[in-house]
Formats: structure tokens, sequence, C-alpha cells
């Protein structure tokens, strides 16, 4: 599935300083009954956002209208749990292009970049800065540059570069997924594939 | 032999890449792909929309386990989103020439239960599916993980995934076992040392005795929860136990195959000197019966202990404390005695016969508790017709419970088993997120035995005084 070009984002952030924050949460297995890729923003982190009369709990941070923008901001281990993409696809139909975290669940921050999502891994003490900034300043804004790999928060101009491989790095600036790279190598696969034991 | 000591992870994943992408992934072959009603229809929807077919059907095999009810499974299914994606997997499977063993279908049961017992998954094959619990297949010395649909699709379309290689890491656990502890109890106690994310970006090897001398049915209780540390996989050399279980068995290679194929498999191992990324030892006779306290399968203690504090822990305070609130309980809470309303014994971890064996040995004789539902889900028809023939169905239902039809059920409760709010449940499960087993359901993870003593009791029990 295509999906938009990620070069350089500037967003406010939506902070959710909380650990562990799997997928079960992000989208409660309930609401995987679907056969398309539809929809599923509207029941983003579901069972922390809405009562169960459907009111929303006022409380919750996607509830409060000050904090908003595209940029998700989690605590450490975010994603960790299920393999199901309909979490990526829940913060994407959301609106969400970019989740920042001291660390990633594997199969999450896989499932994030195959649909455009950039996880951006910051570390534990510069993601406690983004969480202040935005605590002390709902509208203080993010600026992620895929080319250059860094994030900054552009109220102080504090700077922290990230990690990523350069094949998804091509791959998110360019809207190239690895299907499109898997068929172009089907002759090869083929070959290997004859000489395989299984 | 001048060869460099090579892990047994190693010479499964070299002898799967295609290609090697420098500064990117591996481009991976995968042997046996497996898919389930809930993370497949976008995959085959998304073939559509590029017009491509699936690569290699035969090695690609389907069955109905996450969205079933597990009971009057011959009556269609009620929840009409249900029955849809039901319908949606069998029309996907039958128009790519796919095995399918939907609903009704006597081999029908959950994905890593089938699988194993079919002789589908052998030893050295690489395995995904759009299920975290895949892992369950690295107890053959497979490299086996769960993936999302988008990859789903990679593989319907190519047979293959592009993955990083991951880091390795050995665990060992020697020594011996104390009466009434499991395999459950081993892993369980493996990730409260680790955390939930103490494996993150490993792939691991389990070794020791204690794995050694474990079950083909134990071993997979154990790899299927490695994802729970955040591993990507986890795996165990085969053996003698290994290829014990798999002789015979319907897709098993069978005479001079299964000569060439037991000569194979005998070479699947880690060298001696091989090296890992990080290595960690246990004795098992540290272990006593697990159960945990919390939001997060890293959140376990020995029954026979009460709740840490946020700084025994570590981590963050408002985490833990937001867990503990969720769940009504409190630091220094013992947990023996505290109440269960709900138990449930079944799931890719802990619905195999022997899993309803252990259940069994403790209820045998006794009763359920007047208070407490319980939810008795076999993994698979073939376990299900295995607690008949030997005799374990007559012992629930004289002690007072009722057996269902197989599927994933309440552990992630996206059929009708589902935990009311606020409810306590002993689960044999592998997550106790919050909401997983229903929206507001408190779980606790556990043994078989665990379980059973809670179900006669009414309350955490320590199963040894029951045995």
């Amino acid at each position: 599935m295509a999906y938009d070009k990620f070069t350089v984002l500037k967003s406010t952030a939506v902070p959710l300083p909380i650990e562990n924050v799997d997928t079960d949460q992000i989208i409660p297995a309930r609401f995987l009954k679907a056969t398309k890729r539809e929809g599923f923003g509207d029941n983003l982190f579901r069972d922390w956002r809405y009562n169960n009369d459907d009111s929303p709990k006022k409380d919750f941070v996607l509830n409060n209208s000050i904090y908003k923008g595209k940029i998700l901001v989690g605590g450490r281990n975010f994603g960790c749990g299920s393999s199901r993409e309909h979490a990526a696809w829940a913060i994407y139909d959301y609106g969400f292009r970019c989740v920042v975290s001291s660390f990633f669940a594997d199969i999450f921050k896989n499932n994030s970049m195959n649909i455009g999502i950039l996880p951006v891994q910051v570390s534990d003490t510069f993601l406690d800065k983004i969480f202040k900034a935005i605590e002390s300043d709902p509208a203080t804004e993010l600026e992620v540059d895929l080319q250059q790999q860094s994030i900054t928060l552009l109220a102080t101009g504090e700077k922290e570069s990230f990690q990523i491989n350069g094949y998804k790095k091509h791959n998110l600036m360019n809207g190239f997924d690895d299907i499109d790279y898997l068929q172009d190598m089907k002759g090869e696969i083929e070959t290997f594939a004859e000489e395989s034991r299984y | 032999m001048s060869s460099k000591p090579t892990s047994l992870f190693d010479k499964v994943w070299d002898s799967h890449v295609v290609r090697s992408i420098s500064d990117g992934p591996d481009v991976l072959l995968i042997d046996r792909h497996f898919i389930h009603e809930v993370t497949s229809p976008v995959a085959f929807l998304g073939l559509k929309n590029r017009g491509l077919n699936v690569m290699f059907p035969h090695r690609t095999f389907a069955t109905a386990d996450h969205n079933t009810p597990t009971i009057n499974q011959h009556l269609p299914v009620a929840d009409p989103l249900s029955a849809n994606q039901l319908k949606a997997l069998e029309e996907n499977t039958a128009s790519y020439g796919i095995s399918h063993w939907g609903l009704g279908n006597p081999k029908n049961g959950i994905v890593h239960v089938v699988g194993p017992e079919n002789g589908i998954t052998l030893p050295g094959m690489t395995i995904v599916c759009g299920d975290s619990h895949t892992s369950t297949h690295g107890a053959f010395g497979c490299i086996a993980f769960g993936i999302g649909t988008s990859e789903v699709e990679m593989v319907l379309s190519s047979q293959c995934i592009m993955q990083p290689r991951p880091m390795t890491m050995r665990i060992n656990v020697n020594g011996s076992l104390q009466k009434g502890v499991t395999p459950k109890d081993v892993i369980l106690y493996i990730i409260s040392k680790l955390t939930a994310a103490g494996a993150t970006g490993y792939f691991v090897e389990y070794a020791g005795s204690v794995f050694e001398q474990m079950s083909m049915e134990g071993r997979m209780t154990v790899c299927n929860m490695s994802i729970e540390m955040g591993a990507r996989g986890g795996m165990i050399a085969p053996d003698e136990t290994t290829f014990n279980y798999i002789k015979g068995r319907e897709k098993a290679p069978q005479g001079k195959a299964w000569d060439e194929a037991l000569a194979y498999w005998k070479t699947l191992k880690s060298d001696a000197g091989a090296s890992f990324d990080k290595e960690y030892h246990y004795n098992g006779a540290d272990i006593e019966p697990m159960i945990t306290y919390g939001t997060n399968p890293g959140m376990g203690v020995g029954i026979s202990q009460s709740i840490p504090t946020a700084t025994e822990v570590g981590g963050g305070k408002a985490s833990f404390d937001k867990a503990l609130s969720y769940m009504g309980f409190n630091e220094k809470d013992a947990m023996l005695g505290k109440p269960v309303d709900y138990v449930f014994i079944g799931s890719c971890t802990n619905g195999r016969i022997e899993d309803f064996r252990a259940f069994a040995s403790i209820v045998k004789g006794r009763k359920k508790a007047d208070h407490v539902t319980a939810w008795i889900v076999p993994g698979s028809h073939q376990v299900e017709k295995q607690i008949r023939e030997e005799g374990i169905y007559d012992i629930l239902t004289e002690a007072g419970f009722q057996l269902r039809q197989p599927g994933c059920s309440a552990c992630l409760a996206m059929n009708d088993d589902k935990i009311p709010a606020g409810k306590y449940a002993v689960s044999t499960s592998n997550r106790n997120f919050e909401g997983r087993q229903g929206p507001g359901a408190r779980t606790l993870l556990a043994s078989p035995l665990v379980a059973a003593a809670a179900a006669v009791t009414g309350k955490v029990t320590d199963p040894r005084t029951l045995i």
C-alpha cells in the first residue's frame, strides 16, 4: 500500500508518558474484525480514550484539545505485544506520521516503517526533555528530519540524532516498500527456492 | 574442520539468506507460512490491488482460530463481522489454492498447535505467521517469528521477508525443577528476571539440562512466550525428543526422506565455543510455581512471594503504580489467597494435551469452587479427542467443569469468551495486558497446575499443597 513520502516533519506532539504501551492498548483485539484497512483511527487507544458507554474519558490525552499534532511521543518499550499491524494502521489513520520513544518493540517498529510511520528512538534523557517541554508548553514544536536523521526541540534548538538503516530510509523518503523490492528479485528467489531443503 | 564455531541460530538463518542488503535487512526465504482469519484479509486485498499472485501456495497453511466461537461450532457464526472474516479466509485460500482447515474441519485448531501436531513444523525451517506467538515453533530448532500484515503480503507474493539480522542471546537453565514446577513457570521466571523488554532485538536460544529434559510440548510453551520479553523468537536445538515427536506425523518425511532429514537435523545445534551477544545462566532449582501480579508478563513472582515495590522492580514508578491500580493490588500484598473469579486453560501457550493432563491431575476427586467460572478450551480438535480418549473429560465433568471447543478464546477475547470488567482470571495464556481478556478484565498468568488449584479453591493457591 502506497504511503506519503517522509522527508521533514515539523509538528506539535501528543505526549503519552507511559512505559510498555502494548498493542492491545493501541487497538484492542475486538476491533480487529475488519477485512479492510479503514477506520482504525476511531478506535485508537479505545479503552484509555472512552468509557464503557462510549463517552470520552476527560483525562486521556487524545481527549484534550490542547494536545495535537502528527507526532506521538510514548514511554519506553512502545508497541510491545502482539504483531497486529492494525496498531500501526490505527496510529496512521488517526493522523500520526511519527512515533518518538526511547525504546521500541521490534515487530511494531517493522510494521510502522512498512506503512510509512517513522519510529524515532531517542535517549531516555532526550525523551524526558521532550515530555517536559510539551508539559510546559503544549504548542512546542518538534522537527524530525529523516535525511539528516535528527530530531530537534525547536523551542530550545536541542537536537539528537537517531538511527535508521539506509535501505529503510531510502524507502520512507521515496514512498517505496519491501513488496516492490521483492517483486524485482523474483528470479533470484525462484532459483534459491528450487535448491532449498523444504 | 577449521571453520569458526557457529550457533544454531546462525546455521538456520544463513542457510535462508537469499540476498544481504548492505546497510539494510537480509532477504530471507520462508519455508512455512501460517495464516489465520484476522491478519490475512488485508494482505490478500493488497495482492489483488497490486495484481500479484501467490508465489508458492503449497508453503502456506491456513486455519481459523482467533475469532471462532468455542461452543456450538456446528451453527453459523452469529457475529456478522467474525463470520465475514472466516468467509474471507475461505474464499482467499480457495482462490489461490492454499490449504485451509476452517471451522468444523477435524484438523482445525490454534495455528501454533496444529502446525506441530501435523508435522508441518520441522527442524531448521524458517516459519512466519501474522501472530507474535509464532515463536512457538522455535521448539523444533526453527527460526520462527510473528509478522505484520504487510509482511504477510510479502511472503504470499514472494515467499520472502526482509529482516535485519537480530543479535543472539543464550539462556541457560541447568539443574532440576522442583515438584509442581512446569515449563510455564520456567518461562515466566525468565521473563520476570529479564523484564518485558529484556530480549528486544535478540533471538534467543534456550539451553541447559532443564530444556533437554523437557517434552516437546513444554518446549513449545517456553518458546511461545519468547516474545513476552521482546525477543524476535526463541529456539531449542532438536534432539531425540524432537525426532520422536515428529516421527509418524502426517506431513513428516518418511522412509529415505526421513533418514536424510534426520542426518541434517542432527547438525542443528550450537557448536562448542559458539559466541552469543548476551548470555544468562539460571538454576532450575530456584524456580517455584509462578504467577503474575501486573499488566505485563514481566511482572511475575513465585506464588509464595509478595508483590514487590516499585523501588525493588526499578523502572518508572508511575507505570508500576498504574499497573497495580488497574489490578486492584498493592505493593507487598501476598499473592496466595487472592480471590479468583475466572479460570481459563487453553491457548497456544498451554492448550496441548499435557496441559490438560496436568490440570486434571489436580481437579481429580475435587470439585470446582462454586463461584469460579472456568473455561476449558483445547488447542485443537486433536487435543479435544485425546482429552476424551484418555478419560480427562470424565474427570473434568465429575469435578463440575465443561469442555469447550478449540480456538484462541479468552486469550485475546476476540470472540464471546470475555472476562467481565473488574473480575480476576487465572489464565494459562500469555498476556496480562490491560483489557486483554475483555475490557477491564484482570489477568493473572500461571501454569495449568496453578490454574487448577485456583479453580478448585477459588483463590490463588500453591498447587504443591494439592499434589
